[in-house]
């Protein structure tokens, strides 16, 4: 132990292993004599861990490679996420080096009346610009409750964050270049490369409707809460689509196509981001054919506060407060139970500034006696959806789940 | 006399004054000293930490620490591989020569499913990502999978994980916006 203070501070000093111990939290010791041919497992392809690009270290790691992080619900309390707490979905490796002053996004497709190409600064000073915030999910959020399993990321409650998103709208854009009667779909490319390190594969190219495409609030976004997009949520430049499966939001956004079709890009196709047309029971096996493209994600509810594991006394009231989603208009109820589903108190429910944030619930509870509870939260949207108590249908790829979120808590 | 009673005055002022400054600069050294003991390791990561340009992304390079201590490469704890996450096992080598070398272990460890399960999650990689076929070393490989990464009974929805849960006193006064 004696020379620890001397090997730490080495240990500090060379970013790469002490973020590689972050990312496997364990302590560095172990990775102070590794082969020094082989780098750490996860960094072999030069994808960085997140605390090196903006990433706070309390994100929960669900895959170094590609980098896929998510956020515990208590952690999600802001109203906006912070970039840092900001989930990671990433299919591929990030761009490396981003020349943002000759950075250029390019429209053209079957269904373009020209093919277009605008540098960042184009989109800046031709097109009026807009600050929305819009909630962004992956739609596998959730995915470690089905059973049967579903394989790929096991993300618990986490893949959703919202931010105040600075860009143009996606429609104006489209409008400039000129969409065809026949416009079906727009599709993206994005300057992230597969982890085969193959150039001619896409990692992911995904889209969606025209009729999303040109909603008020689909945007081409540069700004993320007045800052830079950070590298891992797609600097300098994406789409941001409320309401859609956060796939359909292209990061380091370069290409644009207007299509006559349905967009037949990568994760476009097969089963990827699609769920079963009609419903099956657990476990059936699926034809392709048979299986669906999500479009708008399903109504939900986050309890950011307090953290699962508060005990307060009996005398007290416990403040709760979280947030609800829906790709539907808006979130009409947000209801609490503290008896396991037998009873439903109303939240208070605060109004969003545009279609597709989040919007703040609240709600002051009495708790009858000593003892353990779950508090869960369940909205409702103004298509008059409700989030299931238990799981919703199962899908084979694991898509969806909007089970109520339970939180545990005890009273002294 | 009045002007030499001034001076004494003045000097004895003065020695006084290093005097006390002598003391207060010790105590300073003191408390740094102990600050740094403390404290040493967290100021020189604060002092470290600097914004990442695209230009350190692409000059990025995993870097090997030389000197150090001995570290077991093939440590075990608990039934765990240190080093990659994985159940060790006697297999373990097999598993990690085929499937590390494209993939995260924790693509591994954060899944679960049964033989057949696992031997589907094969036919995809190896019609869509590039794999191999995996020759003998395939039953081992899923032998090994199912052992230790087999599905469980959740029945339509768990139980939170009580276990899991770091118990806290909820201060409402303070955390309360």
């Amino acid at each position: 132990m004696k020379s620890n203070k001397n090997s730490r501070r080495k240990f500090i000093r060379s970013t790469a292993l002490s973020s590689f111990a972050a990312l496997i939290g364990m302590p560095v010791v172990f990775g102070s004599n590794l082969p020094k041919e082989l780098p750490p497992i996860g960094l072999l392809d030069g994808t960085l861990p997140p605390d090196l690009i903006g990433k706070s270290k309390l994100m929960t790691v669900l895959n170094d490679r590609p980098i896929n992080a998510e956020t515990a619900a208590h952690l999600l309390d802001d109203d906006l996420t912070p970039n840092n707490l900001f989930f990671v979905r990433n299919n591929g490796i990030p761009p490396a080096d981003v020349d943002v002053k000759n950075w250029t996004l390019t429209i053209e497709g079957e269904s373009a009346q020209q093919k277009k190409t605008y540098s960042i600064n184009d989109l800046k000073t031709k097109f009026q610009q807009h600050t929305l915030n819009l909630t962004l999910e992956c739609g596998g959020n959730g995915r470690s409750e089905f059973n049967p399993p579903a394989k790929g990321n096991q993300w618990s409650t986490g893949a959703v964050g919202c931010a105040a998103w600075t860009g143009v709208k996606l429609a104006d854009v489209l409008k400039d270049v000129g969409v065809k009667s026949n416009a079906v779909y727009i599709g993206y490319y994005g300057e992230d490369t597969h982890l085969s390190g193959d150039p001619t594969k896409d990692p992911i190219s995904r889209g969606v409707p025209i009729a999303k495409a040109m909603e008020a609030e689909s945007m081409i976004a540069w700004s993320m809460n007045g800052n830079d997009i950070p590298v891992l949520n797609g600097y300098p430049l994406r789409l941001v689509l409320g309401g859609f499966p956060a796939s359909c939001s292209g990061k380091w956004l370069s290409k644009i196509v207007i299509r006559d079709k349905v967009h037949d890009g990568q994760k476009m196709t097969g089963t990827a981001y699609r769920v079963p047309c009609k419903p099956v029971a657990p476990g059936e096996k699926i034809k392709d054919e048979d299986m669906c493209i999500i479009e708008g994600m399903p109504v939900k509810s986050l309890i950011t506060f307090p953290k699962t594991g508060a005990m307060i006394k009996k005398a007290e009231k416990l403040g709760i407060r979280g947030h609800a989603w829906t790709s539907a208009e808006k979130i009409t109820k947000v209801e609490y139970s503290i008896d396991f589903g037998e009873n439903w108190l109303t939240c208070d429910l605060k109004e969003a500034k545009n279609r597709y944030e989040w919007q703040r619930f609240e709600a002051q509870i009495s708790f009858p006696q000593i003892g353990y509870y779950e508090v869960w939260a369940r909205a409702t949207d103004s298509d008059n959806r409700r989030q299931p108590i238990i799981l919703p249908g199962w899908n084979p790829k694991g898509y969806l789940n909007n089970a109520s979120h339970r939180i545990a808590i005890k009273v002294l | 006399m009045k002007s030499v009673e001034k001076n004494i005055e003045k000097e004895s002022r003065l020695i006084w004054n290093f005097f006390m400054s002598m003391i207060y600069l010790a105590l300073v050294s003191v408390i740094l000293a102990f600050g740094y003991v403390a404290l040493g390791d967290d100021i020189q990561a604060l002092l470290n930490q600097k914004t990442i340009t695209a230009e350190d992304i692409r000059n990025y390079k995993p870097q090997s620490n030389e000197g150090g201590e001995e570290v077991d490469y093939n440590k075990v704890v608990d039934g765990i591989h240190v080093y990659t996450g994985l159940k060790a096992d006697p297999n373990l080598q097999v598993i990690i020569g085929s499937c590390t070398s494209c993939h995260s272990a924790k693509l591994i460890t954060q899944n679960k499913a049964t033989r057949a399960g696992w031997k589907s999650m094969i036919l995809w990689m190896q019609a869509t990502q590039g794999l191999q076929d995996l020759g003998n070393r395939e039953p081992i490989i899923l032998d090994y999978l199912a052992k230790y990464y087999a599905p469980e009974n959740m029945g339509r929805r768990k139980n939170i994980d009580i276990a899991a849960i770091e118990w806290f006193i909820l201060d409402q006064k303070e955390e309360n916006k």
